[in-house]
């Protein structure tokens, strides 16, 4: 029963943590709260169907489908992510100071509701079609499904709560900060989903190893443990990294960061040219 | 999309430097994409095949060869799906009941390389890599 829970939580909590942060990061943003219900439930739908599908994904593509599968949805994470965070750059400070004038959502302009959508839908679609996988077997094996099935619920409820005190947490973050402190978590989530990404696609035997451990601080930190996880998920930490993880992480960071940089560098006349 | 109505940052976002940097890292990135075809036919001589049967992996010590990329295939015999997940290997696959998946591994040094059944965690097994007695180095 407690081991049901425990694969349950870490199935639930990756899930949890990225929808919390993505609402967070969207605060003050009018409709926010549909478009990810609506991801949530979309993913809950995909989760489903890959589950119940499992038997053909596997086959497909040479027995490589599930991992290409998942870099292809990984990627789109990063992608919409991307758009998210450039957009809250050249729109974050206006959204502050609006949030703390009216107090309440703003209608902007463009807004990235659709990138908030599939970010959910990815993050729920992915963890989910596990967490399905994993429930159909205890229901399958019997036994002590009944424990199980209490202690499942258990693990998910909790994966939930800890999503849900993060999502209190960042909204503690003062409103001057706001959403320079999630741009910066997504920054690193982001970077961490490349990474992620890149090892599927390794696995599939598309993309080079470019070095299977380049280093491993697995002694020093765990993946397994609690801390290892929660840092696996939020900034992409892997004890024994290869190259093209790496390379996946840094290039996607930097792209992200210019950029950000770039698009939300107030405007100047242009007839002001880089003098000095 | 606020990118690509805005031009002018468009347009000092190509000239910068640092995305200059950037540009290369994509260009090299996508170079390896495009070579990797390449090298995924030059191995494959050994087909190691990992079997999950009764909530036990079969064998429960895999040896493979070093720095070499191999094809690992694994088939789940079982009654139960299982998830063979390795945080030493960096490779996390669901084997359907029946189903049979393909991952590829290294190419590994020397050494011992634990994965899991991420379904069941009392379930568990190695990939031990070493050179093997008959084909001495120098092999590739």
């Amino acid at each position: 029963m407690l081991a049901t829970a425990v694969i349950l939580f870490r199935e639930v909590l990756e899930a949890a943590l990225i929808v919390a942060i993505v609402l967070g990061a969207s605060r003050g943003i009018a409709g926010r709260g549909r478009w990810v219900a609506g991801g949530i439930g979309l993913g809950l739908v995909g989760a489903s169907l890959i589950a119940l599908l499992a038997a053909d994904l596997s086959a497909s593509l040479g027995g490589s489908g599930q991992a290409i599968l998942n870099a292809v949805i990984l990627l789109g994470a990063v992608v919409m992510l991307t758009w998210h965070n450039v957009w809250m750059s050249s729109h974050g400070r206006k959204l502050a100071a609006e949030i703390s004038s009216v107090g309440a959502d703003v209608q902007t302009g463009k807004k990235p509701l659709t990138a908030l959508m599939v970010v959910t839908f990815a993050a729920v679609t992915r963890e989910g079609s596990e967490a399905v996988l994993f429930l159909w077997a205890i229901a399958a094996g019997g036994g002590n499904s009944l424990g199980m099935t209490i202690g499942g619920l258990g693990g998910v409820a909790a994966g939930i709560l800890v999503g849900l005190l993060l999502y209190r947490g960042l909204l503690r973050i003062p409103l001057r900060h706001f959403f320079s402190v999630t741009s910066w978590i997504i920054l690193l989530l982001t970077a961490g989903l490349a990474a992620q990404a890149a090892g599927y696609l390794n696995q599939a035997g598309l993309l080079p190893a470019l070095g299977t451990s380049l280093w491993d601080t697995s002694q020093l930190l765990s993946q397994a443990s609690i801390v290892g996880q929660l840092l696996h998920i939020l900034v992409g930490y892997i004890a024994r990294p290869s190259g093209i993880q790496l390379l996946f992480y840094v290039v996607t960071l930097l792209t992200v960061l210019v950029l950000m940089r770039l698009v939300g560098r107030p405007r100047r006349p242009q007839t002001e040219a880089a003098s000095p | 999309m606020s990118l690509p109505t805005n031009t002018l940052a468009l347009r000092r976002y190509v000239r910068s430097p640092s995305m200059a940097g950037a540009a290369l890292l994509w260009a090299a990135l996508i170079a390896l994409a495009l070579a990797a075809p390449a090298t995924g036919r030059a191995e494959a001589e050994t087909a190691p095949v990992l079997t999950i049967d009764g909530q036990q992996f079969h064998p429960k010590e895999l040896t493979l060869p070093p720095g070499q990329k191999v094809k690992l295939t694994i088939r789940n015999k079982g009654s139960l799906p299982a998830e063979f997940e390795s945080y030493d290997l960096s490779r996390e696959v669901v084997v359907p009941v029946g189903g049979e998946v393909t991952v590829y591994v290294g190419p590994l040094e020397a050494g011992r390389y634990e994965f899991f059944n991420d379904f069941n965690q009392s379930m568990r097994g190695a990939v031990v890599v070493k050179p093997t007695d008959a084909n001495a180095p120098g092999g590739q």
